[in-house]
């Protein structure tokens, strides 16, 4: 049985899956409920200076069928009094000693933040996370993302926070910027003790087709707000990586966005993360989505043989380089599984108008087939070929050369005219330009227009026989 | 054991015959219209006589162009809603589903087509219009899918068009040949009305034209004529005792059936003769009213029934029995029905051989020959020039339509000898526009 629990920067949980500061963390109701459903611990909705809320608050984004793949909201920090959140922290950490409750602060004065983490520390807090990312409402009265966005200020508020913290510090970083390293860094010469990331994306949703408002609509109007749920979980993944590998960031990763599952919060482990924070899977199933949390990692673990969380942080990691390292020598084409094709001729589309035109139809069957040479084993069309397996891509070289760009450029071998050795050594191959008209003749036309295909057609063969 | 209780009310009636594919809510055409893989040149469309663009409307109901969808439907068929309920999309759009490669269900093609078309019925969107009034006229008779069809197609290009139609209700075999689990009277009224509003032609009902001066009229007043006037009458067995009580034609069967709903009345234990898609209805039909058995007697073996394999299961899902290898001999009985005397037959070489001294009586009380419909001869005998061929089917340009008499063109059962609501509409379109070539001088 593999050892779910952690230690991160100090703050102890019997597994690490968090939730983040948020809605469903707003009450100790709340947070004691998802105690007992299994969470390991809860960043507090964020306590700070008195606030109002708006309604509504929440803006989906729907895919065909899909709900919430994307979600975002304008809701503020807790509009509830700071002293009944000190109570009821106090309470849940009376009933749940061993489960992680941090308190998630945003405030403005070095005083008030030297007050606040007082409050929360002898309220009971395990550990205090500085919200440095809410993207909406709070950033124009200079806070949330307007410290995230500014390292300097960041660092400073960091300080003034570790002058008087006894428990754990967690910065938590907006992605509202254009190199999340750089408020990392500052995080930690602030003397942080870890780093959250990430807060929501400044976002529209949508916009409502009949009242030409943004979602949410509050009374006909509407804001920007932060974007989180499934959707941001590669903006999310790609942070959380560039903070795990920069050397002068170093501290212990807490990974939010777009988990849902287990296999999202491995995927942010194995990029680094010791901890994982989940919002939006929560408001939309529940609390009970941590059961499967839970036993899909103990399982992934088991299977893997890890025996701690620690044996899979970061192990990802080395296998992310940049693009300069990548082996130019490895070459892979697409491969059609006949047997497994349904002729659905999706990969033929894309790869005809969306790559290389490097896809064929065959008289006689609806099998494509694969033009070797033309194939660049860009993988489009394995992406799109709804049958698992149907379409490969298959190994090409040999294994037995290695170059990277970089290696290129050291040696002074970098081209200096277009000659894609990918593409067959010859000049990138495109068709002439002219075989690409009249190429919606050879589908089966819909409805109306095949009817007057045919009596074109029609009307030309008797053209040409009566000129005869 | 008769699985359906006699219905002797209309909503007993309409409990029994529950629709087969029941109108889709919104999230149900949200989900099975976000499976749709929009496939290239896809299958599904080559699958549709009327060559509906499918993937396209599925792609619009997806997105909330249900209207959209709907036009998508009716540019190809005008009977986009009756389609979507009745026709056998099990071997047609939806048999040719990619996904039925991959051992998953295809998608509800016909269903959703039928969601699509059905909100902009109720809805009463204005989807088309006549086109200008070109000043020529053009009489059809026949208001089935083949006449309607034309009509429509024929407004849409500027003609005026009179429909001449011998029943008391428009649409022909959907209203009056289709069982009734497939579409409901209303419902294909509805989409008849629809399209009338749309397109503005004039349909006369209880309007026989069956004399040659009543054709005479017309060929003077209009500048050609469409005949889609299907088939005829159960052709007859010619079997002794085939005049008794109680034996009757699959036809009339169900079209009594569809006026007179539960009013019609089955017999306690029925046999169906036939093998075609028309005599699993008919057992069908007759289970579902309440009859305790019903046997389905085919002349071959099971495997060479003409009938889809979908609608023997179906009939078979009711309970339906089948008899295979008897020919009927005789039909016995005393002023009415009771029973079939039949010798047991054998295949050979492909020919229909009796074994010899293998008669039996199986009793009935009701006898419903599902055996073919008969040519409508005498109408046609009174037109001038037009052939036939050796079936009895109505000769005529393949592309245009047009018949071995010029001013005349048909399209439907009438010729090619009994096909569904689909082909009747496609080839109605593509006539309509031969028509329209023929009298611009475009041929």
């Amino acid at each position: 049985m593999p050892d779910l629990s952690i230690n991160f920067a100090g703050i102890k949980s019997p597994n690490p899956f968090w939730l983040a500061s948020a809605p469903p963390t707003n009450s100790g109701y709340q947070v004691m409920k998802a105690f007992d459903a299994g969470w390991g611990g809860a960043v507090w909705k964020t306590l700070g200076v008195p606030v109002v809320n708006v309604s509504s608050r929440y803006g989906g984004v729907n895919y065909r069928d899909k709900r919430l793949v994307g979600f975002n909201n304008i809701e503020l920090i807790s509009d509830r009094p700071l002293s009944d959140n000190l109570r009821e922290i106090e309470e849940v950490k009376k009933r749940f000693p061993h489960h992680a409750v941090i308190a998630s602060l945003m405030v403005q004065s070095r005083q008030e933040w030297h007050d606040i983490v007082r409050d929360v520390q002898n309220a009971g807090s395990d550990g205090i996370e500085l919200n440095f990312g809410c993207p909406h409402g709070m950033c124009e009265r200079g806070m949330g993302s307007a410290v995230g966005q500014e390292p300097e200020v960041l660092q400073t508020i960091v300080e003034w926070v570790m002058e008087v913290a006894k428990i754990p510090v967690i910065v938590k970083l907006t992605p509202n910027i254009s190199d999340i390293t750089e408020p990392a860094m500052a995080a930690r010469r602030g003397g942080a003790d870890a780093i959250s990331l990430i807060n929501t994306i400044q976002s529209i949703v949508g916009v409502d087709l009949d009242l030409f408002a943004p979602y949410p609509i509050v009374d006909g109007k509407g804001s920007n707000g932060g974007y989180c749920g499934p959707a941001v979980k590669p903006i999310a993944l790609n942070m959380v990586k560039n903070c795990a590998q920069h050397p002068e960031v170093q501290l212990p990763i807490s990974g939010i966005g777009g988990i849902e599952n287990w296999r999202d919060a491995v995927e942010h482990i194995l990029l680094g993360a010791s901890s994982v924070q989940v919002c939006t899977a929560a408001m939309h199933f529940g609390f009970g989505i941590i059961r499967e949390m839970t036993s899909g990692l103990e399982q992934y673990m088991t299977d893997k043989g890890f025996h701690t969380i620690y044996d899979m942080v970061g192990k990802a990691l080395p296998n992310v380089k940049h693009w300069e390292d990548l082996n130019l020598k490895y070459k892979v084409t697409a491969h059609i599984n006949e047997d497994k094709c349904i002729g659905c001729q999706l990969c033929y589309t894309a790869c005809e108008d969306g790559a290389h035109q490097a896809i064929q139809l065959q008289e006689g069957t609806r099998v494509p087939e694969i033009i070797d040479e033309n194939c660049v084993g860009c993988n489009l069309c394995s992406l799109v070929c709804p049958v698992e397996q149907c379409i490969t891509m298959e190994r090409r070289d040999d294994g037995t050369e290695h170059l990277t760009w970089k290696e290129r450029t050291t040696a002074g071998t970098i081209p200096t005219e277009f000659n894609d050795e990918r593409a067959g050594g010859r000049h990138h191959w495109v068709p002439e330009p002219a075989a690409a008209l009249g190429k919606e003749q050879h589908k089966t036309l819909p409805g109306k227009a095949r009817q007057y295909a045919r009596a074109d057609a029609a009307a030309l063969q008797a053209t040409a026989a009566s000129s005869e | 054991m008769a699985e359906y209780k006699t219905p002797t009310s209309e909503p007993e009636f309409h409990a029994n015959f529950a629709q087969i594919k029941p109108r889709m809510n919104k999230s149900e055409a949200l989900f099975e219209s976000s499976r749709c893989l929009f496939c290239f040149d896809a299958p599904c469309i080559k699958a549709c006589p009327s060559g509906i663009d499918i993937p396209q409307f599925i792609r619009q109901i997806n997105t909330g162009n249900t209207t959209g969808a709907a036009r998508t439907i009716y540019e190809a068929n005008y009977f986009g809603n009756a389609c979507g309920k009745v026709c056998p999309t099990e071997v047609l759009c939806e048999g040719a589903c990619v996904y039925n490669l991959q051992d998953v269900k295809p998608i509800e093609i016909g269903r959703l087509q039928s969601f699509a078309t059905r909100e902009a019925i109720e809805q009463n969107k204005p989807l088309f219009g006549p086109g200008p009034a070109n000043g020529r006229k053009v009489a059809i008779i026949g208001a089935g899918p083949a006449g309607i069809s034309a009509a429509c197609e024929l407004r849409s290009l500027g003609y005026e068009v009179d429909v001449f139609e011998a029943k008391s209700q428009p649409s022909g075999l959907t209203v009056y040949g289709v069982a009734p689990y497939k579409i409901t009277n209303e419902e294909v009224l509805a989409e008849m009305t629809y399209l009338e509003n749309q397109f503005g032609f004039r349909v006369q009902y209880n309007q026989p034209i069956a004399s040659r001066r009543e054709l005479e009229a017309l060929e003077e007043s209009y500048d050609a004529i469409f005949l889609g006037i299907g088939l005829g009458a159960t052709n007859p067995l010619l079997l002794p005792g085939e005049e008794r009580n109680n034996c009757v034609g699959a036809v009339e069967f169900i079209e009594q059936l569809r006026v007179q709903h539960h009013r019609t009345a089955v017999g306690r234990k029925v046999i169906v003769l036939g093998g075609g898609n028309t005599a699993m209805d008919a057992a069908s039909e007759s289970a579902r009213m309440g009859a305790e058995d019903v046997i389905l007697a085919y002349r071959r073996g099971k495997e060479e029934m003409g009938a889809y394999e979908f609608e023997y299961d179906l009939a078979k899902g009711v309970g339906v029995k089948g008899l295979f290898n008897v020919a009927p001999v005789e039909i016995v009985g005393n002023g009415k029905v009771e029973g079939v005397r039949f010798i047991r037959t054998a295949t050979l070489h492909g020919q229909v051989q009796v074994v010899p001294g293998s008669e039996f009586v199986e009793p009935c009380d009701m006898v419903i020959k599902a055996t073919g419909q008969a040519k409508q001869t005498q109408l046609l005998s009174l037109i001038p020039g037009l052939q036939v061929d050796n079936k009895g089917r109505i000769v005529a340009d393949e592309r245009t339509g047009q018949t071995t008499n010029p001013k005349y063109f048909t399209s439907g059962d009438a010729r090619n000898g009994g096909a569904e609501v689909v082909n009747a509409a496609a080839e109605a379109k593509a006539t309509a526009r031969g028509i329209h070539a023929f009298l611009s001088g475009g041929f």
